[in-house]
């Protein structure tokens, strides 16, 4: 199948091939989209839609990060964890720090939550590359301390933001919308334009990739491979704490179940959208792509009557399987 | 009143707990183990904060007792500090386990050595192994919304938020469904919120959109509760006349002070019930009272009459 010589048409062949191995998640999320209109007709409705793609920014935000990470070859656990601590270092600066005015404070708090992201990042990276460790079980690590410094930090309890004035003020970034377009849309898409053109445009994503698909080839070609995989994980530290500056608004409070089980999301996101787990693949919109079916999945159980409640995760990963046997089928054809 | 009884107590108690070791004085000393798990989700966090609130008030009131709290985050972590504890000499152990089936044996070894053991919500497989046992209502805490709905609204569509699939769940559920049986409230659905405030709210928006008229929500939980309010608040629908919650969070029981119209009652499934045991427990070492049973709190109905009463403002919970 990959023999290219052994066809007729190489040439047209392996243009499809690439073509559409970048189109199947959409494919996917057409058919699902096809499946939930049957199954419901108020699901197309636009207030439906709507919401569920502004619910998947968090996933889809993160996602993104987790592209980075996977592309180059290593893998991210914390960011479930990571996001939870975020929220809840934010919101206790916003109920403590000395600030006047609603709009300097949400400026600084937000600033506070991208570089306690970073930092986190940074911490993965380089416990994962200085310490060379396997970065499954540094992450696995981080992610437990993460966690219980949350819960640390909350008592036990949750979080929340004291000040129902700030709250008031912050409330749009996650209900509000530009031109009737919900304002976590418009970040996931700033960020994925974002994260696109640094991966595919600059000699930093080439180099990502290079060193997710072979690290000694990378290095002897002079690619400072530490660096790069280090600064992957400092990125997918800030898309968590940009995913946080659009979560804390909706809830206003971080609570332990915070961004519990994201980081499986994440990676499932990430996968369905066509990057490879072994590193050297990534494609950023087919991320944002698998975000969406996720929660499309999700979406269209809860508004079905197919089956009972007991049932909906056997569903969701069937669904899952099948999305990803479609695409596999599309690529190989 | 404790204390005039105090004296006349020892008796029975040492006989239980230091082995008949006799003699009498007013600051008896006395050690009480608490056993509870680590703060993983805002109940059990309200639990820690109960437990050393009443370990406060407790030693207060006796100079001669002596409660050491303990929290583990896991089952096995819970088995192993359950043998350090003992090792310390403990006249009584207070244990809220993190499942019955890991822990009885541990608990059982701790009983073989004399040692007064209270249960606190969650059961053992063997229930010939606690003294005393205290718990929370949890068909009671469906019925009680069940009935309220029933009473309040007479004919309602309901969209119904469980928290997991475990017995609690369960008992639940079947307590709110035997109360609705045959009455005009009509279950239009029930999803799984797995007691996560985020879960809950993405549930609530589909149900939002799946359905066009809701009356009621029973969700069981104040957590899920919080998630709920705000996916209707966003939809901007003005259909639904109440959300009932449960547990007794104090931000639920707040709004059920102030009066707010979504939640005009809560249903108590409180954390504070650690705190009861502690103070059966002790009774039994200082006063003359018998304590020996089981203890099971009401599901209370907190209305805004009597909402004071189980507002805690410094709880985590």
């Amino acid at each position: 199948m990959t023999d290219l010589a052994a066809t007729g048409k190489p040439v047209r062949r392996s243009w499809k091939d690439v073509d559409l191995r970048a189109v199947a998640p959409f494919v996917a999320l057409a058919v699902l989209l096809v499946f939930g209109t049957i199954v419901n007709p108020t699901f197309i409705g636009i207030d439906n839609l709507l919401n569920v793609a502004t619910r998947s920014a968090f996933i889809a935000i993160i996602a993104v990060g987790a592209t980075f990470v996977i592309s180059a070859g290593g893998l991210d656990l914390s960011v479930g964890a990571m996001s939870a601590f975020v929220a809840g270092v934010m919101i206790l600066f916003m109920n403590a720090a000395p600030l006047d005015g609603n709009l300097p404070m949400l400026a600084a708090a937000m600033l506070l939550a991208v570089g306690v992201g970073a930092a986190c990042g940074l911490a993965n990276g380089l416990i994962t590359t200085v310490g060379r460790i396997e970065p499954f079980i540094v992450t696995l690590g981080t992610m437990g301390i993460f966690r219980a410094l949350t819960i640390y930090l909350a008592e036990g309890g949750s979080i929340a933001m004291k000040s129902q004035e700030l709250r008031a003020t912050y409330r749009p970034v996650y209900f509000g919308d530009v031109f009737g377009v919900p304002v976590p849309i418009i970040v996931v898409a700033v960020v994925a334009i974002i994260g696109a053109f640094i991966l595919y445009r600059t000699s930093f994503g080439r180099h990502v990739i290079a060193v997710g698909s072979n690290d000694d080839v990378a290095r002897y070609s002079g690619i400072p491979v530490n660096r790069v995989r280090t600064v992957t994980y400092i990125i997918q530290g800030i898309c968590v704490a940009i995913a946080v500056l659009v979560y804390v608004p909706r809830l206003g409070a971080a609570t332990p179940t915070t961004g519990l089980l994201w980081e499986l999301q994440a990676i499932t996101a990430v996968v369905i959208g066509g990057t490879a787990l072994r590193g050297g693949v990534g494609r950023i919109w087919g991320t944002v792509c698998g975000a969406l079916i996720l929660e499309v999945v999700g979406n269209i159980m809860v508004l079905s009557d197919l089956v009972s409640e007991y049932l909906i995760g056997a569903v969701q990963g069937a669904i899952i399987i099948i999305a990803m046997l479609v695409q596999r089928s599309l690529s190989r054809r | 009143m404790k204390k005039t009884f105090a004296g006349l107590a020892f008796a029975l108690a040492s006989a239980a707990s230091l082995g008949g070791a006799a003699y009498a004085q007013e600051n008896k000393e006395v050690t009480i183990a608490v056993s509870i798990p680590a703060a993983d989700h805002g109940w059990t966090g309200g639990v820690v904060y109960h437990a050393e609130r009443a370990k406060a008030a407790l030693e207060k009131a006796h100079p001669g007792l002596k409660i050491i709290v303990k929290t583990s985050p896991d089952g096995a972590t819970q088995a192993n500090a359950l043998e350090d504890l003992t090792t310390q000499g403990v006249d009584a152990l207070v244990t809220l386990p993190h499942n019955s089936d890991e822990l009885t044996d541990p608990i059982r070894q701790v009983k073989d050595k004399g040692i007064f053991i209270t249960v606190v919500d969650r059961a053992l497989s063997d229930p010939s192994i606690q003294d005393l046992y205290v718990a929370g209502n949890n068909p009671e805490l469906g019925r009680v919304a069940g009935e309220y709905m029933k009473e309040k609204l007479g004919t309602a569509d309901v969209v119904v938020i469980r928290g997991l699939p475990i017995v609690i769940d369960e008992e639940r559920q079947k307590g709110f469904d035997d109360a609705i049986a045959g009455s005009g409230i009509k279950v239009l659905d029930k999803q799984f919120g797995n007691w996560s405030r985020d879960d809950a709210f993405k549930v609530m928006q589909d149900f939002l959109t799946k359905y066009q008229k809701i009356d009621a929500v029973w969700c069981q939980d104040d957590d899920m509760a919080v998630g709920v309010l705000e996916a209707i608040q966003q939809a901007g629908r003005s259909d639904i006349k109440m959300v009932i919650g449960g547990a007794g969070m104090k931000d639920m029981i707040k709004k059920v002070q102030d009066g707010d119209p979504m939640m005009p009652v809560d249903v108590l499934y409180p954390p504070a019930m650690v705190a009861t045991a502690m103070e059966l427990t002790v009774a039994n070492f200082y006063d003359q009272v018998p304590v020996r049973g089981r203890y099971i709190l009401d599901a209370t109905l907190v209305t805004k009459d009597n909402a004071a009463e189980f507002y805690f403002p410094d709880s985590p919970f």
